[in-house]
């Protein structure tokens, strides 16, 4: 595999940067009414790239596509098919995919204000900008074609809660690094946990953890209008479409911040510090990010150093789950595991292990390995700032919080889609039962699990305190998967004609 | 597994009388009317398909003729106690269904004993995996019972119980289950203690089949060097069939999936032409077949914990083979179970079909290339037409963690940390 550096100035710059300093971002959902129009709108779009400028950037324009943007924009069926079979399907497409996902009852598509059945947006058109900057860039990224080329399906602004989310919990700590010098040589097992992944993990066209390559559009060497495009690394005599680009999973996640703080100062008798306590228990870290696992002595491979402090632990010291909780939130996002149990260092304890043996409980080694199913995070918050005081006392209709969540990966089925399904809904997660995410888990009960919404805590002595009767606080109210694609796939879309 | 040629003009009536079993596809009805899985108290899973293999093209790679193999209708089931038993139950609870869906396959009319139709038609299974050898569906039924009951006093009295040691907790709750039971809210039944004919036989065929491999192992040990030797010249020159898998056969058989915890999963695919691959998967299946039977049982197939049973079938005289398991969670966590966890295993037996990704020395690569894996595997998946769990809401880990719970409880001394292990069941 060549090893070729990395063009960054045919990325997309947020595969690289989460645009911190760019607080004010909006995200525009578009039709497009003209594909003529629409292409030439992007010809002269200023994209943003992940070249790494010497000062930050004021600005940053993003656009994806997802399938039906595509194909309204004159892309042939058989560069589509290229595709995977779930972005083609889409984020809302098939009842089996919401099932898995957790998109049941008041989650459904169908309930929706975006991205349900017959309202998959063509494209989305993300833009951020310094404070007091954005209603200026938002002029001028449209340009003159504009209104010719889309009509506006919905606008998702957000607002600039300082790192918190909605609930007040500091988000964004952790983060995959993606291995951009391309030095990785992932083991065949693992048996320490590395933050370091593979650049395919969340760019097509690069391996991935497993030393190959995302299924992707590839081209032949003759097709039209395609000498923009690079050629596949893995079959060097075909043009690929999908080469630095990447896919971009979206969800609206309204959070009812009231529902939250209320029912916890509840379960708590008022008491402000163990509504706190809980709070965090259920996240598994608290507010101000710092973990509840004290930090490994020996670093971890890829952390940002940034994050150390707060990202410099496993969950290795905690097999009972009394620091932190089993099924707490960033427990269930990121198990933080290798490929074997703890304790697989030498040889023969190797082999034991990777036959099932030496295991001392029945629950020791039964989730997967988290090298397969991470993803960059890039949402953003939408809504005023509500404080837990402000939310359990009586007040004025604050209005609607939440997050667009925001995830870059390569392969949607294997990180999004399985961590969603795997580890956030399932009430069997980790050996568990009748518990999913105390934050996004779903509480519609299926065939033989009646009970589905409590919260477990675990203790030193004695049996686990329980929650019951956890609420849903986190609504799904859109939701798509868009295809982010590289700068040359961006001028191949714009010159292509319709077939 | 109960096997019957489907008669080509009754397939269509077959797949309509299969479709009225389930309430929506993929959700049977346990009582319904043609075969009421749910009346049978010894049924574990089962299931009922037909045996549509879209992969019989395959073989023309090895410049060999297609083989138009009859359309064959499919009965598993895994149960507790001799399965002779359980069929003359159905057959006489369910004849009537039975004989419906006989009279549209080959060589079934109404005027032969049924039962005698289904023993000749019932076929050996190559190798047999049972997540723990030995757990009735009596038991799990009655452990969940308990671990509920047990559960609902734990929250009740979690004020009162706080400030306990863990060993009067323990305490507490036998005294409450003792009362349960009195009362009969609680049944436990004692374990049938298992038929001495059968530990023999176990006994026999655990120390038998090691000394027959050292008695045959001067041979093996000789045959060794050829063996590597054609494993990879077939290696380097045998074909992998992954193609993307088809839309909407991938959508089919998604929608009859993960309607519950647990999910079913049906397989077959020719094996590669040659002396060799037969003979080197039906010695896989049989070291399968023996360490499923001695080694894991007890919960883990290797590492994986999440298959309750899993069967392999040969057909047509050894040259294909049906793959069947009921396994827990989704079907792409397990297909990631298998590649990150054993991928040796899968590569070792399944290696041995055509088409499949190319691997080293039986062990390596393989499924490993994770993509070329999850095609393959879809590609020879069928749909399921009527699958029954008996208990849908209760994954592998549950049963044990339940079983555990109850062991705890009649356990006649534990130390102190023994029972704080114990509590954390809860």
């Amino acid at each position: 595999m060549s090893n070729a550096p990395i063009d960054f100035s045919d990325i997309q710059g947020l595969v690289r940067f989460g645009y911190g300093p760019l607080t004010e971002a909006s995200f525009l959902l578009l039709n497009i009414r003209d594909a003529q129009a629409a292409r030439s709108w992007l010809t002269t779009a200023p994209i943003t790239t992940a070249v790494e400028l010497d000062h930050a950037p004021m600005t940053a324009l993003q656009v994806a596509f997802t399938r039906e943007g595509l194909e309204a924009l004159g892309v042939a069926e058989g560069l589509l098919v290229g595709f995977s079979a779930e972005f083609l399907s889409g984020m809302a497409g098939q009842e089996s995919r919401s099932r898995r996902l957790g998109d049941v009852g008041a989650n459904s598509p169908q309930f929706w204000r975006w991205g349900g059945p017959g309202r998959v947006p063509h494209l989305l058109v993300m833009i951020y900008a310094q404070p007091g900057r954005l209603d200026g860039w938002a002029q001028a990224i449209q340009g003159p074609g504009w209104n010719a080329a889309f009509e506006l399906l919905d606008h998702l602004p957000t607002s600039n809660l300082y790192g918190a989310e909605p609930f007040g919990f500091n988000d964004g700590i952790s983060q995959p690094s993606p291995d951009w010098k391309r030095q990785r040589t992932p083991e065949e097992d693992e048996v320490e946990y590395g933050n370091l992944l593979s650049l395919g993990e969340f760019l097509l066209g690069y391996p991935n953890e497993y030393g190959k390559y995302t299924h992707r559009p590839l081209l032949a060497a003759d097709a039209p209008s395609s000498a923009v495009l690079s050629f596949a690394e893995d079959e060097p005599d075909k043009l690929d479409f999908g080469r630095n680009g990447a896919f971009l999973v979206f969800r609206e996640l309204q959070q009812d911040v009231r529902g939250f703080w209320r029912f916890l100062d509840k379960q708590t008798d008022a008491n402000t510090e163990a509504r706190q306590n809980l709070a965090e228990s259920m996240v598994g870290r608290r507010m101000d990010g710092t973990p509840l696992l004290p930090a490994l002595t020996h670093p971890i491979a890829g952390l940002d150093p940034k994050f150390v402090a707060q990202n410099q632990f496993t969950y290795d010291l905690d097999v009972n789950g009394i620091r932190c909780p089993f099924g707490a939130h960033i427990r269930r996002a990121n198990p933080r595991n290798a490929d074997l149990p703890p304790g697989s260092n030498g040889l023969f304890a190797r082999l034991l292990h990777k036959l099932g043996f030496g295991n001392a409980r029945y629950r020791d080694d039964v989730v997967a390995s988290t090298r397969f199913h991470r993803m960059l995070r890039r949402g953003r918050e939408y809504g005023p700032k509500l404080s837990p005081g402000e939310a359990v006392a009586d007040g004025p209709d604050s209005g609607e919080h939440g997050i667009h969540f925001i995830c870059i990966v390569a392969n949607i089925l294997r990180q999004f889609e399985f961590v969603q399904n795997s580890w956030v809904m399932n009430t069997k997660f980790d050996a568990m039962t009748e518990e999913s995410d105390p934050l996004l888990g779903k509480r519609e009960g299926i065939a033989g699990c009646p009970l589905v919404n409590t919260f477990s805590l675990p203790q030193e002595t004695g049996a686990r305190t329980r929650i019951m009767d956890v609420p849903q606080f986190i609504t799904v109210r859109g939701g798509a998967y868009f295809f982010l694609p590289s700068l040359s796939a961006l001028r191949y879309l714009a010159i292509i004609s319709r077939k | 597994m109960i096997l019957a040629t489907i008669n080509p003009s009754g397939e269509a009536e077959l797949r309509r009388l299969l479709a009225s079993m389930n309430h929506e596809p993929g959700l049977l009805d346990p009582l319904n009317a043609l075969v009421p899985f749910g009346q049978f108290d010894r049924l574990h899973f089962a299931r009922i398909l037909i045996l549509d293999d879209q992969t019989l093209n395959d073989i023309t790679v090895y410049d060999l003729p297609r083989v138009d193999y009859p359309t064959y209708l499919a009965i598993l089931g895994d149960c507790d106690g001799p399965s002779d038993e359980l069929l003359a139950e159905m057959v006489e609870r369910a004849g009537d269904g039975l004989r419906r869906i006989f009279a549209l396959c080959d060589g079934y009319t109404p005027d032969i004993d049924l039962l005698t139709w289904i023993k000749a038609n019932n076929v050996s299974p190559a190798a047999n995996y049972v997540n723990w050898i030995g757990r009735t569906v009596r038991q799990v039924g009655e452990e969940e019972t308990l671990r509920q009951a047990l559960e609902k006093f734990l929250q009740e009295n979690s004020v009162s119980l706080r400030p306990m040691q863990p060993r009067q907790v323990r305490d507490v709750l036998k005294k409450f289950v003792a009362t349960e039971e009195q009362s009969g809210r609680i049944i436990l039944t004692p374990p049938e203690p298992t038929p001495l004919g059968w530990q023999l036989c176990n006994l026999l065929h655990l120390v038998g089949m090691p000394i027959l491999l050292l008695i045959v192992s001067p041979l093996l040990l000789l045959a060794l060097p050829f063996f590597l030797f054609q494993l990879r010249r077939c290696e380097r020159s045998d074909p992998e069939i992954a193609p993307r898998v088809d839309p909407a056969h991938a959508n089919l058989l998604s929608s009859l999936e993960d309607h519950g915890v647990t999910n079913q999963f049906s397989a077959m695919g020719s094996i590669k032409p040659g002396l060799f691959r037969r003979l080197t998967i039906i010695l896989v299946l049989e070291a399968i077949d023996y360490t499923a039977r001695h080694i894991f049982n007890r919960g883990r197939l290797a590492r994986v914990t999440t298959i309750q049973f899993a069967r392999w079938v040969f057909l047509d005289g050894k040259k294909r083979v049906i793959f069947a398991s009921n396994y827990d969670g989704s079907l792409e966590s397990y297909m990631d179970d298998f590649i990150n966890k054993v991928s040796f295993g899968l590569n070792i037996v399944f290696s041995n079909g055509i088409g499949y990704p190319r691997t080293r020395w039986l062990l390596l690569d393989g499924a490993k290339d994770e993509q070329t894996f999850k095609d393959y595997l879809r590609r020879h998946q069928m749909p399921t037409q009527a699958w029954y769990n008996a208990y849908p809401g209760l994954t592998a880990l549950d049963r044990r963690r339940n079983a555990l719970i109850r062991e705890g409880l009649e356990k006649s001394w534990m130390t102190d940390s023994e029972i704080q292990e114990w509590l954390r069941l809860f």
